[in-house]
């Protein structure tokens, strides 16, 4: 067992170390409080090649590995994790899917577009009334033949308003369940699209998240994904995946948290010394560094598992889940070890803290995780 | 024409430096190498120059002296987007060897443009762009500032006491660059960091030149001595310390 990095995943954990601390630290405060997207930025990652990490390069992408993937967003989450699930819903579920489970005529018309950052992709799963409840897809997509008609509501969708890109999960024939559901590729300027207002989240806030609204919104046959009623397959294979990307940026999170419990421990006085040297404080540092030990171990470990083409749904649900709920135990610690200064905005903790919960929520529940993880137990 | 770029391979500038026991050699372990950060910011602004250049500029090379292991720090050059790469197989052991090398490496190939970053970050000896120019016999400009090509003219702007003086030269030249070259150091793009293993290293032997340098030892600076905090409405005590015992006043 090798727990190496390569030469080129260390160059890409730096790029993107760099990238974070010199381009997304300076106004990170200033974009949660005011809910901004980070344009500047996105422009800046595209031209790096963020948004085709793993896309192959015949479809204009950089081609590196899920390992290298997951160390980029965990270096952008440790800094800013808006601008890492901006990244992580455009190539694990968008380009990932086009890519993996597209024709040759989706693959050549889109991924171009999506790898050079030229369209954002946002996926679009959850609704009012199916969140994860998949399979009750209220969004309807009826087969006229040449075309399909969309209608219904998604919610809670990362990158909306800023997407060019909608993979879109929808009902074709109720009768058959999910076995009825389809996939499909919008264009998100489609007739019949609007958006609800943005969201006012707890974190996460200057990624942008509306619910969508399609009216008789015509997609062509050709941009359906796979066979018919393939589209419940397709969602929850991409969301093994997408664990991944989010493990990575909830470990990211924990990460940066951990970073500036460390520093602030190691500067701040109290009683005659720094607070690192008081046991109470220098053993919350242990806990936090063996939880970030393990949950790094995960999401690395998946990720090694998704480049050898082997089986880590189970391991992705167990990396989710455990890097989630590690994070959001990090992150609450860096506060209280910052004390009054963890509280108030200028010292990052606490906006960690609001980003962390998210991870424990969006792309499957840690609950979730849990009941895909005791199922592949329990399976005869 | 073609452009050189000197690159040296260092510690990272936020390495805790140590040496060996007799306090002659940097201990090395556990060390993060990294390209030399001036040396970085004239590899960002000789890539912009090319780029600009409507192919007046036909390639950037870089060089390094140095063993294998520096290979990784010139690995991210090319990544960064120098075309192609020359080491010449020695240890860097001080500025004049530095320089006699390159100098090799410019003579066989032809280079018109030298950039050299105006020091190391380890030794700080700001010694290799000038001898450089030495070697070849050919001018060199220190405290490069600025460094613009319009219409295939070489236009320099460089610090002077009290302001920038702009001049237009003639190559081949040195240019020893410094703050203000270029902003930030330019972060490599993804399919840069594909593409570095595909670009060439070319790696020679060192030519034979005279040791003139011999290291004796190294001292580490002394620790930060302990803050002493003085009541704000006791001014009596601040100067006396100022005066009598940091000796600043």
């Amino acid at each position: 067992m090798d727990f190496e990095l390569t030469e080129e995943q260390l160059m890409m954990k730096q790029a993107a170390r760099d990238f974070a601390e010199r381009e997304l630290l300076p106004d990170v405060i200033e974009r949660d409080a005011e809910a901004r997207f980070p344009v500047r930025q996105v422009k800046m990652l595209a031209e790096l090649g963020f948004f085709g990490i793993s896309v192959d390069p015949q479809y204009g992408g950089s081609g590196m590995d899920a390992l290298s993937y997951v160390l980029a967003l965990e270096e952008i989450a440790k800094i800013d994790s808006a601008t890492a699930v901006i990244l992580a819903v455009h190539n694990s579920l968008v380009a990932y899917g086009i890519e993996t489970y597209g024709n040759e005529d989706q693959k050549q018309k889109f991924l171009p577009e999506l790898a050079s950052g030229n369209k954002i992709g946002a996926f679009l799963l959850s609704e009012p009334e199916a969140g994860s409840d998949a399979t009750s897809q209220k969004t309807t997509a009826e087969d006229k033949g040449d075309y399909y008609l969309l209608n219904g509501t998604k919610n809670w969708i990362t990158s909306a308003d800023n997407a060019g890109i909608y993979l879109v999960i929808a009902q074709t024939d109720p009768d058959k369940k999910h076995k009825g559901i389809n996939a499909f590729i919008v264009d998100r300027h489609s007739e019949g699209i609007s958006l609800g207002p943005h969201e006012e989240k707890m974190g996460m806030r200057s990624s942008d998240t509306h619910s969508v609204m399609f009216t008789d919104v015509k997609v062509p046959k050709e941009n359906r994904i796979g066979e018919d009623g393939f589209g419940f397959k397709f969602a929850m294979k991409l969301l093994d995946g997408g664990r991944i990307g989010i493990a990575a940026q909830a470990i990211g999170i924990a990460g940066g948290a951990f970073d500036r419990a460390v520093q602030y421990s190691k500067e701040r006085k109290a009683f005659g010394t720094e607070i690192a040297n008081h046991q109470a404080v220098a053993f919350k540092l242990a806990d936090m560094a063996v939880k970030l030990e393990n949950g790094r171990n995960l999401v690395y470990k998946c990720a090694t598992l998704k480049d050898q083409k082997k089986d880590f749904s189970t391991l992705s649900a167990m990396a989710k889940q455990y890097c989630a709920d590690s994070a959001m135990e990090i992150t609450t610690e860096a506060v209280q070890i910052h004390g009054g200064y963890g509280y108030v905005k200028e010292y990052h903790v606490e906006r960690l803290m609001r980003e962390a919960k998210v991870t424990q929520i969006y792309e499957g529940t840690s609950e979730i995780q849990k009941i895909v993880i005791s199922r592949s137990l329990l399976k005869d | 024409m073609k452009i050189l770029v000197c690159l040296g391979n260092v510690p990272d500038t936020t390495t805790k430096i140590r040496f060996d026991g007799e306090m002659k050699n940097l201990a090395t372990e556990g060390v993060q190498w990294v390209i030399n950060p001036w040396d970085e910011l004239a590899l960002t602004r000789a890539l912009e120059i090319k780029e600009g250049s409507g192919g007046k500029i036909e390639k950037v090379s870089v060089v390094n002296v140095g063993k294998a292991d520096a290979e990784p720090t010139i690995r991210k050059a090319l990544a960064i987007g120098a075309d192609d790469a020359y080491r010449i197989d020695a240890d860097p052991s001080d500025a004049y060897f530095i320089a006699a090398q390159i100098a090799e490496v410019v003579k066989n190939n032809n280079f018109e443009i030298i950039f050299a970053g105006k020091e190391s970050s380890d030794f700080n000896g700001s010694a290799v762009g000038s001898m450089l120019a030495e070697f070849l016999d050919i001018p060199s400009v220190s405290a490069v500032s600025a460094f613009d090509f319009p219409d295939g003219k070489v236009v320099l702007k460089r610090d002077i006491d009290g302001g920038k003086e702009t001049i237009g030269i003639d190559t081949p030249f040195v240019t020893i660059v410094q703050k203000g070259i270029s902003i930030n150091p330019r972060i490599p793009a993804m399919r840069g960091i594909m593409m570095a293993r595909t670009k060439p290293i070319n790696v020679s032997q060192p030519v034979a030149v005279d040791t003139l340098v011999e290291y004796e030892t190294f001292e580490l600076p002394e620790a930060k001595a302990e803050c002493k905090m003085v009541d704000p409405e006791n001014t009596d005590a601040l100067v006396d310390l100022l005066h009598n015992e940091a000796k600043v006043i």
